[in-house]
């Protein structure tokens, strides 16, 4: 496009102006929001996947002549009231959070994947019972089912495990489902049919790839709704217990010295919050991506 | 162009088919007591109005009425063979492979995530147990015949990336893969414009040509009909109200209905002689609520009080020239 680097003469220089840098703008924008959070995941997974390496090691070694330190070169997030390195400890609790994330969201994406395929593909009753049981799941208070769970598993990372299963399968079913019924209409899906291809081979081989796309986006947003959910359920006293590093535990714990130690629960909570962003700009990403493709003609 | 079979056993053969629809309002027939013959090396052309129920008949014949709807009487005989009778993976191997199909909308005929080449080859593989390298050879060729240049380079190409035109070739293609008996063809031509259509059109007759196949071509363009039949059966609210020779049909219509529509196509005027066009008074039919006796007895203008009451019947046999109407001739 030549009209992006010259000047055209019946435009008004300021017009011209004015354009071009909103252009330029967005142009920077969406090619580098992938990008960002890209690197941003990829930091924050290598950090946590590392940190031995790096020289992060003993995330529940204590020091009582080392208690309450500010972030220094040393720590750089401080130690917390028993000594223990604040920054370190948040490592290791990526760990832990970053693959509930990861796992919690990818196997609810593949069974709500398939069982939201299946219901829309066939519709009927079969498509009834299931999205009456994603109503059930869905309405059902979360905290509640979880302290059934917690009461049952006992505290520990069993118990959200568990529970987000339980739950957020539904929503991707619900998405599935509802794109499915829209996708059965699509000419390519009837010529399936018209071609004698088994049912299976249509949902597996011809649906699904083209039902990815949102769930992959929806996907990215979810992942930081699960370690939130995690970090949440432990800063209660429902998920991980102490002195097992992660990230709301580590917030709950500093919070009692918080007006003395303000750097424990404040940095680890901006930590949690630079890797919730890194997730959301990989989602927009993919977003913009996948959406400008032409894939969905 | 044999009209008659000379004794031979009619490739497809429906007899009396009735369709369903069940929704809240109760229920309607998209198709009733249909009776069709077709011979090999046949097309019959099938017209009607938009939801006269032309592409669910269609689709009845491979045993895919969508949901909510079923076949609730008839028989669709396949070579002398009742359709309905066959398991679900008898019939899977006769759609594709005996009986193929092609659609209107080229936009959505092709899925958008595979390359067209990838959606030949598939083809083949199942319906041909052909192996990848035979298959993409086997693509080649086919896209070659339907028209498409340099085919091998469009192979790797995915949908998006090709004309509405080439993508309708690349669905027929599919469709021909396996050489099938018969071709359903459901307004292959009405989303494209008329230079494409055209040629479409022709590619489907040298095709029926070369291998023998049989044809049954729907839409609604009275033009496309009569240039492509050999056979025209003409549909309304569900029921066939006409049928016989494309000849005959299109030149000496005998049903008040088809009549109508032959003489509301536009014809060519003088310039500044711009006439209204001649239309059917009144609305396309509903197929929840249709009068009792004839459907079409509300907008004739042969109409009369035994209309109400006559049941909607061909009045002579297959394939001689028959109407539903027993009092205009």
């Amino acid at each position: 496009m030549t009209t992006h680097n010259s000047t055209i003469a019946h435009i008004p220089e300021s017009a011209w102006k004015r354009l071009r840098t909103r252009s330029v703008s967005q142009r920077r924008w969406s090619a580098y929001t992938l990008w960002v959070g890209v690197f941003i995941v990829a930091l924050v997974t290598f950090l946590s996947v590392a940190a031995p390496v790096l020289g992060f090691t003993e995330p529940n070694n204590t020091d009582l002549t080392q208690r309450l330190l500010p972030p220094s070169r040393e720590h750089f997030f401080g130690t917390d009231d028993v000594g223990r390195d604040v920054f370190t400890r948040v490592l290791y609790g990526g760990r832990i959070d970053l693959s509930f994330g990861l796992i919690t969201t990818y196997v609810s994406l593949a069974a709500g994947l398939v069982i939201g395929a299946i219901a829309g593909y066939y519709g009927g009753f079969l498509d009834s019972i299931v999205m009456r049981a994603v109503d059930l799941v869905i309405s059902f208070p979360f905290i509640v089912l979880i302290l059934a769970i917690t009461a049952i598993t006992g505290p520990g990372i069993t118990g959200p495990y568990v529970g987000v299963l339980a739950v957020s399968w539904a929503l991707y079913a619900r998405l599935t489902r509802g794109e499915m019924l829209a996708m059965r209409e699509k000419q390519y899906v009837m010529a399936a049919q018209t071609l004698g291809f088994s049912t299976w081979r249509i949902i597996f081989v011809h649906c699904i790839p083209n039902l990815l796309r949102s769930n992959l986006v929806f996907s990215m947003s979810d992942i930081v709704l699960n370690i939130l959910t995690l970090a949440a359920l432990s800063y209660l006293g429902l998920g991980v217990t102490p002195p097992t590093a992660e990230w709301g535990e580590i917030i709950a714990q500093g919070q009692r010295n918080l007006f003395a130690a303000w750097w424990i629960s404040t940095l680890t909570g901006f930590y949690v919050v630079f890797v919730g962003v890194g997730f959301s700009l990989v989602g927009d990403g993919l977003a913009d991506r996948l959406g400008e493709d032409g894939g969905g003609t | 162009m044999a009209l008659n079979s000379n004794g031979n056993q009619p490739l497809l053969e429906i007899n009396d088919l009735t369709i369903g629809f069940a929704d809240a309002r109760g229920i309607l027939l998209a198709a009733d007591r249909i009776n069709l013959r077709l011979f090999r090396n046949q097309t019959l052309g099938l017209l009607g109005e938009s939801g006269c129920g032309k592409s669910v008949s269609m689709r009845s014949i491979l045993g895919l009425v969508p949901y909510p709807g079923e076949v609730i009487g008839g028989s669709v005989l396949w070579e002398g063979q009742d359709l309905s009778e066959l398991s679900r993976s008898e019939m899977q191997k006769i759609r594709g492979k005996e009986i193929s199909m092609i659609f209107q909308d080229p936009t959505s005929c092709l899925n958008p995530v595979y390359t067209i080449g990838n959606q030949i080859v598939e083809t083949l593989k199942i319906k041909l147990k052909m192996n990848s390298h035979e298959a993409r050879q086997r693509a080649v060729e086919l896209l070659d015949h339907v028209g498409i240049p340099s085919p091998e380079q469009r192979l790797n190409l995915y949908p998006h990336q090709l004309s509405g035109g080439m993508r309708q070739r690349v669905m027929i293609a599919i469709a021909i893969g396996s050489k099938p008996k018969l071709l359903l063809a459901d307004e292959p031509t009405t989303a494209l414009d008329v230079t494409i259509q055209d040629q479409i059109l022709n590619l489907l007759a040298d095709l029926r040509e070369e291998t023998g196949m049989a044809v049954i071509l729907v839409s609604h363009d009275v033009g496309v009909i009569a240039q492509n039949s050999d056979i025209v059966a003409i549909m309304y609210a569900g029921r066939i109200m006409e049928c016989g020779s494309a000849s005959d049909v299109m030149l000496s219509p005998r049903h008040p209905y088809t009549r109508g529509l032959l003489t509301a196509l536009p014809t060519f005027e003088h310039a500044g002689e711009r006439q209204p066009l001649t239309s059917i008074p009144g609305q396309p039919p509903n197929l929840a609520d249709l009068p009792g006796g004839c459907p079409f007895r509300p907008r004739c203008q042969y109409v009369r009080d035994e209309c109400a009451s006559i049941p909607v019947v061909l009045d002579r046999d297959f394939p001689e020239h028959a109407s539903a109407c027993p009092f205009v001739d």
